[in-house]
Formats: C-alpha cells, structure tokens, sequence
C-alpha cells in the first residue's frame, strides 16, 4: 500500500540525512520525498511516499518518531487528505506542434512558462496521476525533459501537523 | 565565570557528576587535554586503543547504570571507535562519546585526520552532535547525557571541532540542570487500560511464560519483577541480556531461552498460551523462525521503545513505558483483583515444565581427560560465589557456556555483547567495571582468539593496577566458528583454527601481570583459588579445555523452539515436538 507521510522536523543540518539513512539502513522503499523550511524557520517540513504493507508503514512511523529530530508526523493516507505535485516539462515546439501543445497544456491546465524557438516549458500541478497523464498524451520524442517535485500533502478539514 | 570550550567539556564532565573518562589523545583533542591537566575531578583513563576506551565506559555503564564517557581524537581516533559505539548502541547502553574533528572552517575538505564522524556513526547512535559554536557546548553536552540515559539508553556522539575549543575564546559558562527537548519526550508510564488488559489475560493463563530481557536491568526494575513472578507463580525465562535480572537460583527461573537456552525453557515457549515479554526485543537469537515462534500464545509485550513493539512478532497488548513503572502498576493491579492466578492449572503447567526439566539438558561428563569448558565455568562459580562477583565475557562458545553455567544472582553481574557479538569486548569491559568497584571482584571469560583482539588493554589494566582474573578457555579453535563448521558444513574447518598462539603465561607476565597455564582439571580449582587469592594482581589463567566441545542445546538459525539439537550423550539428536 502507498502512503503519504508529512513529517516536522528540527531544521538542523543532518536531519533530512537521518530520514534518509533510516529508509536505506532498513531497507523500506521511498518513492519520493520532499523537504523545505515552514513559517517557523526553527522546523523543516519533510513529504515523503512510501510503500509496504500495515506492519511496515508501522515500523516506518515508529522509526521515524524515534529519530531525536523529528518532531511530528502524520500518515496523511489514514485521513482524507489532497495531494499535489508540481512538474515542469520541456518539450520541442516547432511551429508544427505550438497549438497543439499549448491546446494539451490548456486541457490539463498548465501554463507555458518558458518559450524558445524549438521549446516550450510547461508548469502543470496536480496529483501523481494527473502529471503522469499529462506525459502519456504527450508524444515521448517530444520530450527533453521532466522535472518533478514529488507530491505535498495536507490533510482536508480542521486536521492539522503544527506543533 | 568565563572559560574557554576546552575548560567547558571538562567542566561540564564534572557537573554531570562524570568520575572517569577514558580517552586517547591527538591533535583535534589536545586542548581539551590540556584542560583536563589542571584539575582532579575528571579522572582520565589512558587506554592503547580507542576501541578498548569505548568498551572500558560501557562496561563501567553496564555496571553502574551510570553514563559511560569516552574521549577521542578525530580521524583514526573516532574511526577506531566505531566498533564499541555500535556495539553499545545494539545493546541500549547509555554513554557519550566526545569525538575531536578538525577546525570548522576546514571543514569538508579532507583536512589532516578528517572523517566525518557524524555521518559515520549516524546508524550505530541513539543521537550525533556537531557542535559548531562554543556558546552551543554546554547546552550540548547536557542534550547528550540526557538522551544517553532516558528513554531506551544509548550511545551519544559529541563532534567538537578544535576551533571551538580554542583556549583563547572565553565565554560565560552556564550549565542547565535540565534541559527540555519539544523532539524527545520519552514515555514513562505505561497505559493503565492495556496494563488492565494485561492482567486479565494473565489470570486467564492456562501455561503463562515471562519472558524477560535486558530492559529490566536497563530499566532498574529487578525488584518489581521478583515481587511479580512470586506474586504469580508463573515461570521465568531470560535472554542472555536478561541473566541476572532475577535470581537463577530460583526454582521459577527455567533458564535462558533461545539459540543455546535450555530445553525447559524453548519448550515452554512452544507450548505457552499467554507470553509476558518485559523489557526484550524478540531477537531473532532468541525466536528462531518467525513462523514456529510461540504457535498458540497470546502475547503481551512491556517496552519503552515503542518500535520494539511489534517488530518482528505481532503482539497483543502492547504497552509502551518504563518497566519499573508498568511493573509497579500491574503488581497493583493485580493485588486489586478480585481474582488470582487459578494454582490448579500452575500446578499442572509446573508439572509439564518440571518433566523437561529432568532431561538435564546442560548435563556434560567431565572424565579425567582434558578440562571441560563447561566444568571450567561452574568452578570458577564454586570458587567465586560468596564474593562480590562481576563476569565479563567475549564472544563465543565461552560466552554461551558463561551464560548457561554461571547462575547469575542480581543484575549488572552479567557484562557480555550480545546483539553486536563483539569479540573483544571483554577484557576492556572488566576494566571499566574494575574501576568503578575497586573492591569487587572482577574476571573476564574469554578465548584465545576473543582476548587477542584488545590484548594490549593488559598494559592499561598494568597501569591501573586494575587486578582483573582473565580466564581463558582456550580451545584452540575459533570454536563458535568450528561449530558451525562441524554441524554446516560437513566438518570443513576453513580457517577456524587458531594458529600461532602466543604463550599467555610469558605474554602475560611480559605486561606485568601473573601468568598461570592450567590444563588439568584435578589442579583447575586450586588453580583459581590461588588465584582469586591475589587481590591485587591481575592474573591471567590459560586454561587448556577440550576443543572439540560444542555449545547444546542448540536451535539452528531459522528453526523452531521445539527443534533444538541436544547434546549427543543426552539422546540421539531427536526433534521434540
Ligand atoms: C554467540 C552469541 C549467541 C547468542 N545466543 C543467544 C541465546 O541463545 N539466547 C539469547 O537470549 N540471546 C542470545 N544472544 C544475544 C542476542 O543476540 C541478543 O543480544 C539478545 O537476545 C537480546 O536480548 P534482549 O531481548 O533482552 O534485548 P536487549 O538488547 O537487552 O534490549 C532491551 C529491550 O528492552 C527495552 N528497554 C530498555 N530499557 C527499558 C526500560 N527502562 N523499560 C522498558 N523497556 C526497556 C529496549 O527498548 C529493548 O527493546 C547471543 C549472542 C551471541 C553473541
Ligand atoms: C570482531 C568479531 N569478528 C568475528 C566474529 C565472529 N565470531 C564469533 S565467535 C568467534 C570465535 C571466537 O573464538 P574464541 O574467542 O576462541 O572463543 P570460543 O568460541 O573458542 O570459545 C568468531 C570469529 C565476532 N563475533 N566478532
Ligand atoms: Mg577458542
């Protein structure tokens, strides 16, 4: 099962090397995991997707309660919750394919965010499976580059991972 | 008053109360040496290797319940101190470990004697520092010594880059008396629900194990453990950490469990409906296959840690606190119960155990031929046992016969590596405990591949005037190793045999010490008498057993409780079940 766990921690240098440690040490997958400060710069916020079955998301949590930097967390996947991932995707553009490119990006909502003679940049957020889409309808010779920030997640209604 | 970070690790040491510190010097350290020159608060113990410096402070933690310090340069100096760091860490033993690094602002770029310790003892800590400002070492420190000691103990690195103890940068000292952590809350109290639950299930018990393990001893709570198995009539079984925790004498104590536990003891566990784990972790030494493991109890597991719970084997009712407090609880509880253990069925269950009891499982023959590892150990328990006694121990056959031979009364009697299985623990480790209790009587039980790994820490025991007893079983062989070689692998014994022996005797006496060579067993108690009668040298007994002896029972590695291999003399190797 996929799990989506939000974790607050001490913004110390080596805390997001502990996570990570932890994950290859016991050998638990990890399909993404992202990282920045929050309004307290004293805490860092940390998304991270796993899988595994009951018994391995429960040690994964308990794990992750050990580490002396973690605050707090919360299985986002025990709740109702949204997720959201951004992409940037650079695709040749040449006239031929300007419309129709840009016609796909409007479909899915993404904007154009850069613009070169052969390329288009285009932004889209969504969930994992929406971007996924976006990149299946987009023929793959077309393609230069991807970038994606893995999934966010927050929890829906007055649920909230604060201190 | 201002003092600079050198004179602030040296005086923060003493405000925690530290005693000993065992260390090594070099460059990134020099100037916290310096501080420890001019004061007598902080006694320093000069090891020969960093290795010995870590197990000398976790045997004095073993001992003493007391945080284990230890102080080494960067580099090689850290590097060689991984192993007693990890070896610690396996077996939840609180201590703090003050590395050197090198300057701050060199920092990252291979500088002379840099490693990164805090990335290298990462896995093998409770908790790693780098400390980056002096005005961070105080504060530092106290967080170090607090998440060694609370919660479930462990090793702490403390990384000071020389800079930061710069003898000309002075600050204001100030040293908290406690410090809060919004990160670290360990939990004390068990949950008075699940602890309810708990008892009803035990009163429900028809053949109820407890099954304990080194968090009582951890935890301090031997007492409240004895109270609750007199209290309960049920059986007690120990992990090899857990020896001592309870009195082996006791006719309720049916031995250690697991790989080389007694017959009594795994067949209990086999045939058990209601487990009560305290303090144990369910090691995979102690469970055999997961799948065989205890196939109709219903399990109940105390723990601070609450990712012990449910690790490797599902439980019931977990509770997670502190063992003591949980143990105090339940004994409340139950003696506020309506109802109390049913004797009827104990007294069947008893019965049960008592017949597997009689197989005598640790039965061996000694004969007039060479001495028996085994009749090695129950002597020096004869001759040891009306002292103020400590055991430490390698790691391997001596080891398990230690553990099956010497019945272990109190706890913190019984020092051994047990999850890292660290050879060369042993003899460093006495000295830790030989420092703290002075007058107490210290051995080490080791082999002749075990002692040479921390062989030169006899120069520190010289030193000290530590007068630890070494005794040696020496078998010639790596024998855990031939073992598993001769039941594995058809009897191809690759590179088990250890050649080359030096002659302990000279090799002892070469350091200063008392030298003894020993190899028959009508002169064996003598030869300990004598001896343990020199309180104030160290001697180093080599004592020449049969090498072709094995440890038994034995539960091969991924079989079931009811699958042990008995020793050959006791009946054709059967499977029990
Ligand atoms: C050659 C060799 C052979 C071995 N054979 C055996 C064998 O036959 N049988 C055997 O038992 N072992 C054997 N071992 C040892 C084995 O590898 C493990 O080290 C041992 O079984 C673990 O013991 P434990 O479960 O008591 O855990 P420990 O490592 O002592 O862990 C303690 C547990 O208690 C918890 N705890 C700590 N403090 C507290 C507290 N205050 N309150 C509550 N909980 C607390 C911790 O969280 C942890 O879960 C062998 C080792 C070697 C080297
Ligand atoms: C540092 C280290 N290296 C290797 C091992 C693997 N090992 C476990 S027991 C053992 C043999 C120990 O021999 P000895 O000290 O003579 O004890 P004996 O088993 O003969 O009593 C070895 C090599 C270990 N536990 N520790
Ligand atoms: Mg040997």
């Amino acid at each position: 099962m996929r799990h989506i766990i939000s974790v607050l921690l001490e913004n110390e240098a080596g805390a997001l090397s502990r996570v990570a440690g932890l994950f290859s040490a016991r050998g638990y997958n990890i399909e993404s995991l992202t990282v920045a400060p929050t309004e307290d710069a004293t805490l860092s916020r940390m998304t991270l997707v796993t899988t595994g079955d009951e018994a391995i998301i429960e040690q994964i949590t308990k794990q992750l309660n050990k580490l002396v930097d973690v605050v707090k967390l919360v299985d986002l996947s025990e709740g109702a919750h949204i997720e959201r991932e951004i992409m940037m995707i650079k695709v040749r553009a040449d006239q031929a394919m300007r419309d129709e490119l840009k016609r796909l990006a409007d479909i899915f909502r993404g904007s154009i965010i850069d613009v070169t003679d052969v390329s288009y940049t285009i932004e889209m957020t969504g969930d994992g499976h929406k971007l996924d889409a976006f990149i299946r309808v987009v023929d793959p010779e077309l393609i230069i580059e991807t970038v994606r920030s893995g999934p966010l997640g927050i929890a829906r209604g007055g649920r909230r991972l604060t201190l | 008053m201002e003092l600079s970070g050198a004179e602030i690790v040296v005086q923060a040491l003493k405000d925690e109360g530290v005693e000993y510190v065992w260390g090594y010097p070099g460059g990134a350290v020099l100037h916290i040496y310096d501080a420890l020159f001019n004061q007598e608060h902080v006694r320093h113990i000069l090891v020969r290797h960093e290795q010995g410096a870590t197990h000398a402070a976790d045997g004095y933690a073993r001992a003493t319940g007391k945080v284990g310090v230890v102080l080494v340069t960067s580099g090689p100096g850290a590097t060689n101190a991984v192993t007693g760091i990890a070896t610690a860490y396996m077996d939840s033993i609180p201590m703090v470990i003050l590395t050197g690094q090198v300057p701050t602002p060199v920092i990252g770029s291979d500088a002379f004697q840099e490693v990164d310790t805090v990335g290298i003892t990462r896995p093998c800590v409770k908790h790693n520092f780098l400390v980056k400002r002096v005005e961070d070492l105080a504060d530092t420190i106290k967080k170090a010594f607090y998440i060694a000691a609370s919660g479930r103990p462990g090793p702490v690195v403390v990384d000071i880059p020389k800079d930061v103890t710069d003898p000309n940068i002075r600050i204001p000292y100030h040293y908290p008396d406690k410090i809060e952590m919004r990160s670290y809350n360990p939990v004390e109290k068990g949950h008075l629900g699940q602890i309810r639950k708990a008892v009803d299930m035990m009163l429900d018990a028809e053949r109820p194990v407890v099954y304990t393990g080194g968090g009582v001893i951890l935890g301090e709570a031997s007492e409240q453990l004895t109270e609750l198995i007199r209290t309960t009539g049920f059986p007690i079984t120990n992990t090899l950490m857990g020896l001592g925790s309870f009195p082996a004498s006791d006719p309720q104590f049916i031995g250690m469990l697991g790989m080389h536990g007694t017959y009594e003891a795994n067949m209990a566990m086999h045939e058990t409906d209601v487990l009560i784990a305290i303090g144990a972790r369910f090691d995979d030494r102690v469970t055999g296959k997961i799948a065989h493991f205890c196939p109709n109890a219903k399990i109940i597991h105390i723990d601070v840690d609450p990712a012990s719970i449910s690790k490797t084997v599902r439980v019931d009712v977990p509770i997670v606190g502190q063992v003591r407090s949980v143990l105090h609880d339940m004994l409340r509880v139950l003696k506020e119960h309506t109802r109390k253990p049913d004797s009827a069925r104990l007294k069947t269950w008893w019965e049960r155990i008592n017949g597997w009891r009689k197989m005598d499982c640790l039965s061996y023959e000694q004969g007039g031929g060479a001495i028996k590892p085994q009749y090695a150990v129950e002597t020096l328990h004869k001759v040891t046992r009306d002292s103020d006694f400590y055991l430490t121990s390698d790691v391997g056959q001596h080891q398990m016969f230690a553990a099956q031979f010497y019945p272990f009364e109190k706890p913190r009697r019984w020092i051994n590596s047990g999850g890292l299985g660290t050879m060369g623990f042993g003899l460093p480790a006495a000295m830790g405990v030989q420092q703290a209790f002075p007058d107490a009587v210290v051995a080490c039980v080791t082999g002749e591949a075990s002692i040479q790994m921390c062989i030169q820490e006899l120069a520190t025991c010289k030193q000290y005037n530590l007068p630890i007893k070494v005794v040696l079983l020496n078998n010639g062989y790596m024998g855990m190793v031939r073992q598993w070689q001769e039941f594995f692998y058809d009897g191809r014994y690759s590179h088990s045999y250890v050649d080359a022996l030096p002659n302990f005797k000279m090799l002892a006496e070469s350091f200063g010490h008392v030298g003894m060579r020993i190899d028959n067993p009508a002169d064996l108690e003598g030869a300990y008498r004598e001896a343990f009668a020199m309180k104030d040298r160290l001697v180093f007994m080599d004592i020449i057993v049969d090498p072709s002896e094995n440890v038994y029972p034995m539960i091969e590695a991924g079989k079931g409780h009811h699958e042990m291999h008995l020793s050959p003399h006791l009946s054709s190797d059967r499977e029990l079940a």
